[in-house]
């Protein structure tokens, strides 16, 4: 069959879709920007742009390259994990240009207090501060370098880092306890905390000295048979220690 | 009677092929690039691999907001607080059930102090950003496809042609976008997408005092991110909504929204 012997319906559809299909690849260049499914149903030019931005932390090791003395005393403080930028805030500019843009140096209090106020929130063995009973009016700098911020005098009170459970103490039934009561902390805990972990009770009976029945203690003191009370289960898998009158 | 019949039959079959021509060239004509796309993709994972992650670990977390503070610094985030890229929330439980969050301006500044009372039973701080999930719902609804995952499973926006209609703010189940004020386009985090292809740690992660947020690639045979997902139960916010995040929380309470 020869093109000219189709019936002319047939002829003008086919004219129509050859059109169609010629618009649709033209309009497709003319639309679809450049680059645009190269990587995927997007520009693969904007990965680009995303990492063009410009820097402005320029990280520990490039304050270390001119700050070796800092850089060597902090790394083996108690700072150690925290970045120099931290404090003295985004430094690109500083390493560009050294002398004419100075990177901040917090010297108030405040600054310190953002990570070392007390606060419920914050994880446990983080020291903290009661910023208006720890030497008020002092600056933290006259007693701790920054870059090696051990404390002048090894903490004597275990609230010094534990303030939220010497907290929950001191308003519970068990204020007038010490901490030696129950935990053996070794001077060694007390300079590197996490080499030497405190001693916890480990048996029902620790705390039956004074709940037992038949306990040498005053009368006021709830007491129970450590026998039948509770089970199978240790004292501290019902009551929190620190806190024994919490439901 | 049966011959016109079958004359009608034979008409209408070839109508449907002849329709069928110029239909599969249109398909072929749009799914063509893809197809390229898809062979290159896998080239380019061979030859780099990396895939990255963060960990973050709750219970190091002090709710300092360096992290807030940074991300603002680096990657120049209105100052307001209603943008935010990575933002703290403080979480407080009541004895009664009751959980209360606040995140006064993103915790940029720290938190103030809890109002005192004895019934707060257990709190803590909870660092939240994209958590570059990989499978986006924010990527699916975009009509134009100017928010994409990178080959390295980065969620990024495509500034020059995003078109601000905020259908991937509405749809982010973690609210992690933002329509940016001055260029009216979607903006969110990009792991620092310009530091970690410089081989630098995203900025939040850099000025965490704690490492409470870890960063790394999850393919990564020894790394600190690695340690973490091997040595935690690890959680990912929402999983019910199967988003795959990328971003691993330890520690997690199950309040945590």
């Amino acid at each position: 069959m020869r093109i000219w012997k189709l019936p002319g319906p047939v002829v003008r559809v086919v004219f129509l879709l050859v059109l169609a299909v010629t618009a649709l690849i033209f309009l497709r260049r003319h639309f679809v920007p450049e680059t645009f499914g190269e990587l995927g149903h997007y520009r693969a030019a904007a990965v680009a742009m995303n990492a063009e931005v410009p820097i402005q932390y320029a990280g520990l090791q490039a304050c270390a390259e001119c700050h070796e003395e800092e850089a060597e005393t902090k790394q083996h403080s108690y700072h150690r994990g925290l970045a120099c930028e931290g404090c003295h805030g985004p430094s690109v500019a500083h390493t560009e240009d050294p002398i004419e843009v100075q990177p901040l140096v917090p010297r108030e209090r405040n600054s310190c207090l953002r990570c070392h106020e007390y606060r419920f929130s914050r994880p446990t063995g983080f020291p903290q501060v009661i910023a208006d009973l720890h030497n008020p009016m002092e600056p933290c700098l006259g007693c701790h370098d920054p870059h090696d911020p051990t404390p002048p005098e090894v903490p004597g009170e275990c609230s010094a880092c534990h303030a939220a459970i010497a907290r929950t103490k001191a308003v519970s039934h068990h204020y007038a306890i010490d901490c030696e009561t129950c935990h053996e902390a070794t001077d060694e805990h007390r300079v590197d905390p996490r080499s030497s972990l405190p001693t916890k009770p480990r048996d029902r009976e620790f705390c039956g000295q004074c709940h037992a029945k038949d306990a040498d203690s005053l009368s006021s003191i709830p007491s129970v048979d450590l026998a039948d009370h509770g089970g199978r289960y240790i004292c501290w898998q019902c009551h929190y220690p620190h806190f024994p009158e919490a439901q | 009677m049966d011959n016109s019949e079958d004359n009608a039959v034979r008409r209408r079959e070839f109508l449907e092929r002849l329709a069928a021509v110029p239909c599969s060239m249109l398909v072929l004509g749009v799914i063509g690039p893809l197809e390229v796309a898809a062979e290159g993709g896998d080239e380019a994972t061979d030859s780099e691999g990396r895939y990255y992650g963060m960990g973050v670990q709750i219970d190091r977390c002090i709710g300092c907001g360096l992290c807030v503070q940074a991300c603002k610094n680096e990657n120049d985030v209105p100052r307001d607080p209603y943008y935010f890229r990575t933002w703290v929330e403080r979480y407080r439980i009541h004895a009664d059930d009751e959980v209360v969050v606040d995140s006064p301006n993103g915790g940029i500044e720290g938190f103030p102090p809890e109002e005192e009372g004895k019934d707060v039973i257990r709190s803590f701080f909870v660092p939240k950003l994209c958590n570059h999930c990989d499978n986006p719902p924010c990527v699916q609804v975009c009509p134009v496809g100017a928010t994409f995952k990178s080959e390295d499973g980065v969620i990024l926006v495509d500034k020059d042609y995003c078109i601000g209609c905020r259908y991937c703010i509405q749809a982010c189940p973690y609210g992690a976008r933002y329509l940016d004020p001055r260029t009216k386009t979607a903006d969110k985090c990009t792991f620092c997408y310009h530091r970690i292809t410089q081989g630098l740690a995203p900025a939040c992660v850099e000025v965490c005092p704690t490492q409470a947020r870890v960063f790394g690639e999850l393919g990564a045979k020894s790394s600190p991110l690695r340690r973490i997902r091997r040595m935690n139960k690890l959680q990912v916010l929402k999983p019910y909504l199967n988003t795959a995040p990328k971003v691993f929380y330890t520690e997690l309470d199950g309040e945590v929204r």
